[in-house]
């Protein structure tokens, strides 16, 4: 676990890499993000954690075709690898695990 | 509704290619989903979004850009350094000759750094200047500048001129030389300067304890810190008492910083107060006070700030006063006041005689010589370089067809060649460092090499590129020419025409060579002819000594008497000045058949009785002093010049006559007694002086002692046999005395300085141009190898092929020899002219110093041409 680290923004972007299945690339994966958590991004905040999340070997990516909008060039897609798969899935159980413990209790 | 093309390029040039893509097209994508809502923030935000990928994660990697160039480099270094490794007996060479020639470089480039930073010591360098007199000199057809002032001169220039001088001091040393300074019981000689209290400012003495205005009492004194150690040890000396000379008790009341090597004050150790100086002296006050003609004492001045010694100088003309009898003389001189700046103190010396050298000469000589011998050692690199290029001929082609320009191979080349100045270099520091001590003492300068000083490094650098340029350049220029299909062909080689310049070196290289062998030569046959010369009187076993004190007075008899008791002292004697010295002339003289119109000034000493046979003078007409015949104190001896000059044909017993300048009543007649050869007490380049000697008594007080050590006697049992007598009748004086042969001997120092250096450049010069002839000898029979093997298959010999290889080069040696023998003839019998006294340039120095080149030629080249005439001939016709 040690060597393999994710910070916050990487696993909400890993996230929505994922749940993005296939179709994930910059600008969608910017827009899914600033949809759910209601606030403006900036684009390269996004490029950086994808490029760092590519070294670690969490996301693979991939060139689409070229598109009209995109000034003639091309997107490129990230898929979720089994690693980063499985980093989101022992996250979620240490979340969750610990959540759990959490005494019932309720706030005023 | 296009993001803007500037901030796109922007982007593209620092970002990665690999992301550039991807990065670009969202930027865009974004930027026009922006657009649709507000056009204006989206460029702002597109401008910014690009600033946030200025990070090292997406910035192209800057080594990519510049690689190709280092590479180039780095091959450059390799193929130079192979290249060095491959030829390693040429790159000794090279390396070797180059070094020597830029370790005399530095040497002679420190030495002369060092004689400019002479008394720069002194903060107020620039400003500092001694007052002094200049006129005409019509002996020397030129000026002369006396620096030696008359009393009321200062007394002038301190009343009414105070306002053109920030400060002013008289100075004097003591008259009897080293002073002796007691503490308790421990005393040291040591010289000293009397001077006013402005004088330590003047200087910037950097004061251990106490302050520049330490002299303003009459009984204190300012002792350097070795004066301080060797008196005091440990001790705090401030307020101490010192008896100086055993008489005045004065009050140290400051240390100084001894004085660096390179000042002209070196040698003081102690300043004492003016006053002191009048008070030792009374004679000052009852005589000198108003007497303009008596110059006895040395005034120092510095000029305000802004100002110049030329703006001064005419506003204190009107100081210089003169007595009624001087003024037509004066007149006729044009003499009048000047300032001799401190900066002209050490490299330009008034009133120097023919035969002495001026120091700024010497220098530039010095200047010369390093330039020359280092201007040889890159003729030997560019000679090696070229010769070589034929091996290199194909890498040349080689480089060219795949592409390299010519400029390339000109700095590949130059490139190479900073690598071997480079080496050549370090070699040479160290080189410098073993042989700075060996040539600080040749030079009788305590020289160092000023490693702190960064125009010290400033000027190595500058030195190196400039040896690689200079060394580089032909090489560079000559390889890089090649025509590429003619050198990968194998017949790169040029023509006959090619040889010649490197053969043109080659003279040029054996010229200079040649010049310095003949030079040396001649200056060391000169000094043996000067020390050859007969001088007239005995120098072994003479030792001569001051009457540094009052305690001698009275001593004389007693002295003599106990000296010859010790059995070792065959004769004791007092005179004017050592004996080889002149201390004292006069004008006044007459005699019969003088020429009325001519006033000629002998050298005038007063010696005791016995001088004579102490010395070892020889009579050669008449007789010497007889102690037993009173009339004898009004006899003369002279000199074979003095006599000479009088003219007479039986001079024994003759009337000569003398009147003294300062009361014309007072006449002296002497008679003539004998008269002695000339004796050498000046200078050996120069012709005697016209001297008379007369009985002590009556005419100028002898100073000195001489005493002469039985020629039977070893020096060393003597000495402590003269000592100890010393020690128990002037025990307040520390015994110190020097030998005549040794001062004799130090009239020679800059000429022998001058030939030591000269044989060393000369030997180094002659081994750099041997090592080049190697080099270029084992080349040409190189390239000859086929050649030589055909001969040899048709019948040549050994010897015959011998003597084709070798006679090439001798052939250059003597043309070299020719060309240099008419510019050594020019230089020396200038340099000779210089003396008086002196050697001829003589054929045989020429004939040995050629026949000697061509030996040392034929040993250098035979090496070579004999191995390669001795090869099997099948080995080198094989080869294709």
């Amino acid at each position: 676990m040690s060597q393999h680290t994710l910070g916050e923004f990487e696993e909400l972007v890993l996230l929505m890499v994922a749940s993005q299945h296939d179709d994930a690339y910059g600008v969608s994966i910017l827009a899914g993000l600033e949809k759910d958590l209601g606030k403006s991004l900036n684009i390269s905040a996004v490029h950086v954690a994808l490029k760092r999340m590519e070294d670690k070997g969490y996301v693979k990516s991939r060139f689409g075709g070229i598109t009209e909008d995109r000034g003639g060039r091309r997107k490129k897609f990230y898929m979720v690898t089994a690693l980063g798969k499985k980093m989101l899935d022992v996250q979620f159980e240490l979340r969750n695990a610990i959540y759990k413990r959490i005494p019932k209790i309720t706030f005023g | 509704m296009q993001p803007p093309g500037k901030i796109i390029q922007f982007l593209r040039w620092f970002c990665r290619e690999d992301y550039i893509e991807e990065i670009e097209g969202d930027l865009v994508e974004v930027f026009k989903k922006d657009y649709a809502t507000s056009p204006r923030k989206a460029h702002a935000k597109f401008a910014l979004s690009v600033i946030r990928y200025v990070r090292p994660q997406f910035i192209k990697r800057l080594k990519i850009s510049e690689s190709s160039t280092t590479g180039m480099y780095s091959n450059y270094l390799k193929v130079g350094w192979r290249s060095l490794i491959r030829n390693g007996g040429y790159s000794v060479i090279n390396i070797t000759g180059l070094a020597i020639g830029m370790t005399i470089a530095i040497l002679n480039g420190v030495w002369i750094w060092h004689e400019f930073s002479f008394n720069k010591y002194h903060d107020n360098y620039e400003r500092i200047a001694q007052v002094g007199e200049t006129g005409l000199d019509p002996e020397r057809n030129g000026t002369f500048l006396g620096t030696t002032m008359t009393y009321p001169l200062a007394t002038e220039l301190i009343g009414n001129y105070r306002q053109q001088f920030k400060r002013i001091s008289r100075a004097s040393s003591s008259f009897q030389g080293d002073k002796i300074l007691a503490a308790g019981e421990t005393k040291i000689l040591s010289p000293g300067l009397y001077t006013d209290p402005d004088m330590l400012a003047m200087l910037s003495l950097k004061m251990l304890s106490g302050n520049w205005s330490a002299l303003s009492e009459k009984h204190s004194i300012v002792i350097a810190q070795s004066v301080a150690d060797a008196l005091f040890g440990t001790q705090d000396p401030i307020n101490e008492v010192i008896t100086l000379d055993n008489r005045s008790e004065v009050m140290v009341t400051g240390v100084f910083e001894d004085l660096p090597q390179n000042t002209e004050f070196e040698r003081m150790k102690f300043f004492a107060p003016w006053s002191l100086f009048l008070e030792e002296n009374p004679w000052i006050e009852k005589r000198a006070l108003n007497d303009w003609r008596n110059h006895f004492i040395k005034i120092f001045v510095e000029i305000p700030e802004g100002k110049t010694f030329d703006e001064v100088i005419p506003q204190i003309k009107g100081a210089l006063q003169f007595a009624p009898e001087d003024i037509e003389g004066a007149r006729a001189r044009k003499q009048e006041l000047t300032l001799y700046a401190m900066s002209d103190w050490h490299l330009y010396p008034p009133n120097l005689r023919g035969s002495q050298m001026q120091p700024i000469l010497m220098l530039k000589m010095v200047g010369a010589i390093g330039f020359f011998v280092l201007v040889l050692a890159c003729i030997n690199f560019i000679n090696l370089s070229t010769a070589r290029a034929e091996k290199r001929a194909k890498e040349v082609g080689i480089r060219k067809t795949i592409g390299s320009g010519r400029g390339q191979l000109v700095s590949h080349f130059f490139y190479e060649s900073f690598l071997v100045v480079i080496f050549a270099f370090l070699a040479a520091v160290a080189l410098s460092l073993l042989a700075m001590p060996a040539f600080s003492s040749i030079a009788s300068q305590n020289i160092e090499i000023p490693w702190g000083n960064p125009w010290f490094w400033a000027a190595c650098l500058a030195f190196i590129v400039v040896t690689s340029l200079l060394a580089g350049s032909y090489p560079a220029i000559h390889l890089s020419s090649f025509n590429p299909v003619r050198a990968l062909k194998g017949n790169g080689r040029a023509g006959r025409g090619a040889s010649l310049p490197r053969r043109m070196l080659v003279v040029f290289q054996f010229s200079i060579s040649v010049v310095l062998t003949i030079s040396t030569v001649v200056v060391f046959k000169q000094i043996q002819f000067a020390k050859n010369r007969p001088v007239g009187y005995d120098r072994q076993g003479l030792i001569m000594m001051p009457k540094r004190s009052d305690a001698f007075k009275g001593k004389y008899e007693i002295l003599r008497n106990e000296l010859k008791r010790t059995g070792t002292v065959s004769e004791v004697s007092e005179s004017m000045g050592p004996a080889t010295e002149i201390y004292s002339g006069n004008n006044g003289w007459d005699w019969k058949g003088r020429n009325p119109d001519y006033d000629e000034s002998f050298a005038t000493l007063s010696v005791s009785h016995l001088h004579g046979k102490t010395i070892g003078w020889k009579i050669i007409q008449g007789r010497d002093f007889d102690p037993d015949i009173p009339a004898d104190s009004l006899g003369i001896v002279i000199n074979e010049s003095a006599l000479a000059i009088m003219g007479l044909n039986a001079p024994i017993g003759e009337p000569v006559s003398w009147t003294w300048w300062v009361d014309k009543s007072k006449v002296f007649n002497y008679t003539i007694l004998g008269v002695v050869e000339d004796m050498v007490m000046e200078s050996p380049y120069l012709p005697a002086e016209p001297t008379i000697f007369f009985i002590k008594g009556h005419n100028g007080s002898p100073s000195w002692l001489n005493v002469r050590i039985r020629p039977d006697v070893a020096l060393a049992d003597a000495l402590p046999k003269v000592e100890s007598v010393f020690r128990k009748i002037v025990p307040s004086v520390p015994f110190q005395f020097s030998f005549a042969d040794d001062q004799y001997a130090k009239k020679f120092g800059k000429e022998e300085t001058m030939g030591k250096l000269a044989s060393i450049f000369a030997a180094l010069a002659i081994l750099i141009s041997c090592l080049g002839l190697l080099g270029l000898a084992s080349y040409v029979t190189e390239t000859r190898t086929k050649e030589i093997g055909v001969r040899k298959v048709l019948g040549a010999t050994v010897i015959r092929l011998w003597r084709m290889l070798s006679s090439d080069f001798v052939w250059l040696v003597l043309i070299a020899c020719c060309a240099a023998a008419p510019i050594a003839w020019y230089l020396m019998s200038n340099w000779l002219a210089n003396f008086p006294y002196r050697t001829d340039l003589s054929a045989w120095v020429f004939l040995v110093t050629v026949i000697g080149a061509v030996v040392v030629t034929f040993g250098t080249v035979s090496y070579q041409a004999i191995r390669t005439a001795l090869m099997n001939p099948v080995n080198c016709l094989r080869t294709e």
